[in-house]
């Protein structure tokens, strides 16, 4: 390779798609480190504290587009303490300084400010995607800057992000000469809308492919969008009512009619189900459905529409669909990879809407199924191991019976051998979560069997810490691993210290790790920081310096290159 | 390469547990739950419709268990797992000890799991259930045999060796549902689901008619707030028209919005001491024109129109403002804008 001009070197680098192949090839030699950095145009950082921003912008010069992930997955749920950290400002800031040719930002599960995004918007006048996802902190004046100062913005999309409503103003702040949207999603905005500003918005930018609209907007609104363009994509809806005004009602449909390339619809906030037959004229076409917000409509509706989506590969749905619909989406929707049946009833007692017969139809139907997310309130082996059978393509595998630790309502049994069928027969599964009443015996199975396994959540399992011992022994790929509620304690935690350093994170709550183990471990592997996170009521007794054979409640480790963070706050401590 | 690397691992760890050893062989596990004979019954059967955990590459399961059940736990093990460690464990007379010891292990420690184990039902319910199933699914299931597969799963297939087990006491507590006690974080959904389902419940309740709706709206929520004002009472208030479902319930709102007042501005002298509700008088037929007042509203042209004459939904989303008029005084002249507005549309 010496003999190649550098040039040549940097082509066939270009040809490397993964972030991974290309980390792997600045190892072989410097020269190779060189070129790989300097013609690195696209970089992502899986864990905000594994690295320093400076270092990150001073090695890739050249960066183009940057991803950043902050908190652990488990914030989603209210497991993480607010001001836990994942603050973006380091990154805008050294990025702004260090590579202002930055074109694409996409953020998730961090804390970004108004501020932040200002500087954003001002620092790169390149600058054309945004994605926020999962993210709080800013308000509509932070996406004022942005709309008001990215003059060739392409993408903006924000997933369900906490915003704080400050206007509709912001809408109105693209310019005139703004014309180059291809995407829009503003779905998680809760405040008003300008209708008018969006509207011309819409006329004016030609390219625009994706567009979710949030709540506020009103289906009159959508109509003349529609009008506006036909050549949409993807549509969120706004909220999906009508009166009883049949003249609007015919207005949108005949505009949904025109709407030739549409594939993917969503929102659908506050649909009531007279309103659904609006949409029946391009189901045929539809290849993404996102009903998960409607929870109005209820299974006889469904019915009637998912008869039409043949077509269908992605599905989000409320469990109000039921084993019967189920069975209509196994009948109809034979290309579906994607199904995700969401609870909508979770605080018990209620009728079981969805169980794992559902589940065992759809499997049947839909050999093609790879992602799956599926709240019920029962599951048995037998569903489970005939679902194996069915599709062995799963790549991601979550299911989450209500009831913790609720066993199998037939045989009474763990679900052990089902998940167990599940990781045997799905070669290529990456992602699984877990649920029901569960021995170490199914983390022997994972452990045997789930090869490519990449990441774990499990909550409410397993007997002893030969559960969490068989995970980290076997499952060669892990890179997260997220426990709570399981009686894995300090014996597991350090059983192999090194595995960590190959993984991303390691999340703990509620188990029965002490401090003393937190701080063997974080002895034993500087390259980790272990934090563990305190939080107290006030009126908790102050324990001057709790004991080492306390339990600890929430604890997460992860590897970094970066040392201890430097902005923690009180209630974490880093060992 | 990594089975490789897993075997050397076994070689290995010694203290460590070796993940061969910890599969229990099937033979032991039937002991251990029947304590008889170890014969388990309906193997036929199991052959067929069983899906077991074995090795990937293991095709003819059927072969390997009868050769287990002859065998001795050693060859057992080696046949029926992995085949390419099989050297190592048939060399390695320690492991077998260290199996033994495990299992004892597990059954000190999964003392639960076997009381479960005993109270399962037969195995032959658990295949028949798992038949129905596959049955329902066209009888895919079915056909994909175990031949093909080849998986297996010991404690289905110990359950087998079951059957006296009380197969109807299986339907004991598991499946009466008491409502699970709500824990931090569970189920594991993001806060603007739960949002949406409590806020869209009472909606749904009063599109059927259900309980008077408590105007508890979460955020995302927004209500439909409209002015009211009252002839004669210089005060004006607001209602949320969203609150609603229908013109008798806003009725019964404005008279309770507005009775105090108009008590009050009839009588100063005693509204504040008489508490005697009997005092009070209700303010009815606002909407059919038979009391002494009238409910009308301005619509979003700005016209004034009689409340309860277009559907509830229509006029919830075309009202602008709300008046309770005195009825003497609805004059002909705006009656007439009603009619007209009327036969517009």
């Amino acid at each position: 390779m010496t003999y190649f001009p550098e040039e040549v070197v940097e082509h066939i680098f270009d040809f490397l798609a993964t972030h991974r192949d290309r980390n792997t090839v600045s190892t072989v030699c410097k020269t190779w480190y060189r070129v790989e950095r300097l013609s690195r145009r696209s970089v992502f950082v899986g864990n905000c504290y594994a690295v320093h921003p400076e270092r990150v912008v001073a090695r890739f010069p050249g960066l183009r587009s940057l991803t950043v992930k902050g908190k652990p997955h488990f914030a989603d749920f209210n497991l993480i303490p607010h001001d836990w950290g994942g603050f973006s400002l380091p990154w805008i800031e050294t990025a702004a300084r260090g590579c202002p040719g930055l074109e694409e930002l996409r953020l998730k599960r961090m804390v970004v400010s108004d501020e932040s995004l200002e500087l954003l918007a001002r620092s790169f006048p390149n600058f054309k995607v945004l994605v926020l996802i999962s993210c709080e902190g800013f308000s509509t004046d932070g996406l004022a800057a942005i709309a008001t100062y990215c003059r060739v913005l392409r993408e903006l999309d924000l997933q369900e992000n906490e915003v704080e409503d400050r206007g509709p103003q912001w809408l109105s702040c693209f310019p005139d000469s703004c014309t180059s949207l291809v995407s829009l999603n503003f779905a998680c905005l809760k405040g008003e809308v300008n209708a008018g500003s969006l509207e011309r918005l819409v006329a004016r930018c030609p390219n625009l492919r994706t567009l979710r609209l949030s709540r506020a907007v009103s289906i009159d609104t959508l109509s003349k969008i529609l009008a506006r363009a036909p050549h949409l994509v993807d549509l969120g809806t706004g909220s999906f009512t009508i009166d009883h005004r049949a003249e609007a009602y015919h207005k949108v449909m005949n505009n949904f009619i025109k709407c030739k390339s549409l594939r993917s619809l969503s929102g659908f906030w506050d649909a009531a189900p007279r309103c659904l037959p609006a949409v029946y004229p391009i189901c045929g076409n539809l290849t993404g459905l996102n009903l998960s917000y409607a929870p109005a409509i209820q299974c006889a509706d469904l019915i009637k529409l998912i008869h039409r989506c043949s077509k269908l590969q992605r599905l989000w749905i409320l469990d109000c669909i039921g084993d019967k619909g189920l069975a209509v989406v196994a009948n109809t929707c034979k290309e579906l990879q994607e199904l995700r049946v969401f609870p909508s009833d979770f605080y018990g007692g209620g009728i079981a809407a969805v169980t794992e017969e559902g589940l065992v139809a759809v499997s049947s139907g839909c050999p093609k199924l790879s992602s799956l997310l599926y709240f019920c309130n029962q599951m048995t082996n037998a569903a489970l191991i005939t679902v194996a059978k069915n599709c062995p393509h799963f790549t991601r595998f979550r299911l989450c019976i209500l009831d913790p630790k609720k066993p199998d309502p037939v045989t009474n049994q763990p679900l052990d051998e089902g998940f167990g069928a599940i990781v045997q027969s799905c070669k290529d599964l990456r992602r699984l979560s877990l649920s029901g009443l569960l021995t170490d015996r199914v983390f022997l199975y994972i452990g045997m069997y789930a090869e490519r396994l990449e990441m774990l959540s499990i909550a409410f399992a397993g007997d002893s810490d030969k559960g969490m011992v068989y995970v980290l022994n076997g499952c060669k790929n892990l890179r997260k691993l997220e426990i709570r509620d399981s009686p894995f304690g300090d014996a597991a935690l350090l059983e192999d210290v090194g595995k960590y350093e190959t993984m991303r994170s390691l999340w703990m709550s509620s188990c029965d790790v002490t401090l003393g183990g937190c701080k063997t471990l974080a002895a034993k592997m500087p390259g980790l920081n272990v934090e563990v996170i305190n939080e107290r009521d006030e009126s908790d007794e102050m324990e001057e310096s709790p004991s080492d054979l306390g339990r600890v409640e929430k604890m997460y480790v992860y590897r970094t290159v970066a040392g201890p963070r430097n902005d923690a706050p009180d209630f974490v401590w880093t060992l | 390469m990594q089975k490789r690397v897993m075997e050397e691992d076994f070689r290995k760890g010694e203290g460590r547990p070796q993940l061969l050893d910890l599969i229990p062989n099937e033979r032991d596990w039937m002991v251990k739950d029947v304590g008889v004979g170890g014969k388990c019954f309906g193997v036929s059967e199991e052959k067929k419709l069983e899906l077991r955990l074995g090795l990937p590459g293991d095709e003819d399961w059927s072969s390997v268990k009868e050769k287990r059940e002859e065998h001795s736990i050693e060859s057992a093990l080696s046949l029926g797992h992995y085949s390419k460690v099989s050297k190592t464990i048939g060399t390695n007379p320690s492991s077998v000890g260290a199996k033994r010891g495990f299992l004892d292990t597990v059954e000190s420690k999964t003392e639960v799991f076997q009381q479960q184990q005993q109270q399962q039902p037969g195995f032959l319910q658990l295949q028949a259930k798992g038949k129905e199933l596959s049955q329902k699914t066209n009888g895919r299931a079915e056909q994909q045999s175990l031949e093909k597969k080849a998986c297996g799963s010991p404690a289905a297939h110990g359950s087998a060796a079951a059957p006296c087990g009380d197969g109807a006491g299986a339907n004991n507590s598991s499946q009466t549902r008491t409502a699970p006690t709500p824990v931090v974080g569970w189920p594991p959904i993001r806060s603007f689901r739960r949002n949406l389902a409590s806020i869209s419940k009472p909606s749904l309740e009063s599109q059927n008619g259900g309980p008077e709706t408590a105007v508890k709206f979460k955020n995302g929520r927004k209500g439909l707030f409209v002015k009211i004002n009252m002839d004669g009472i210089p005060i004006g208030r607001k209602v949320d028209l969203k609150a609603y479902d229908s013109y008798e319930k806003l009725s019964l709102v404005v008279d309770e919005l507005f009775q105090g007042l108009l008590a009050a501005q009839r009588d100063p002298l005693t509204a504040g001491t008489q508490k005697n509700p009997e005092e009070k008088q209700a303010i009815t037929g606002l909407l059919d024109g038979s009391g002494e007042y009238t409910l009308v509203y301005e619509d979003d042209e700005g016209d004034r129109m009689l409340v309860g004459d277009v559907p509830w939904d229509m006029f919830v989303s075309t009202a602008k403002r709300l008046r309770v008029l005195k009825s003497s005084e609805l004059s002909a002249s705006s009656l007439g804008a009603v009619s007209r507005k009327r036969t517009a549309t």
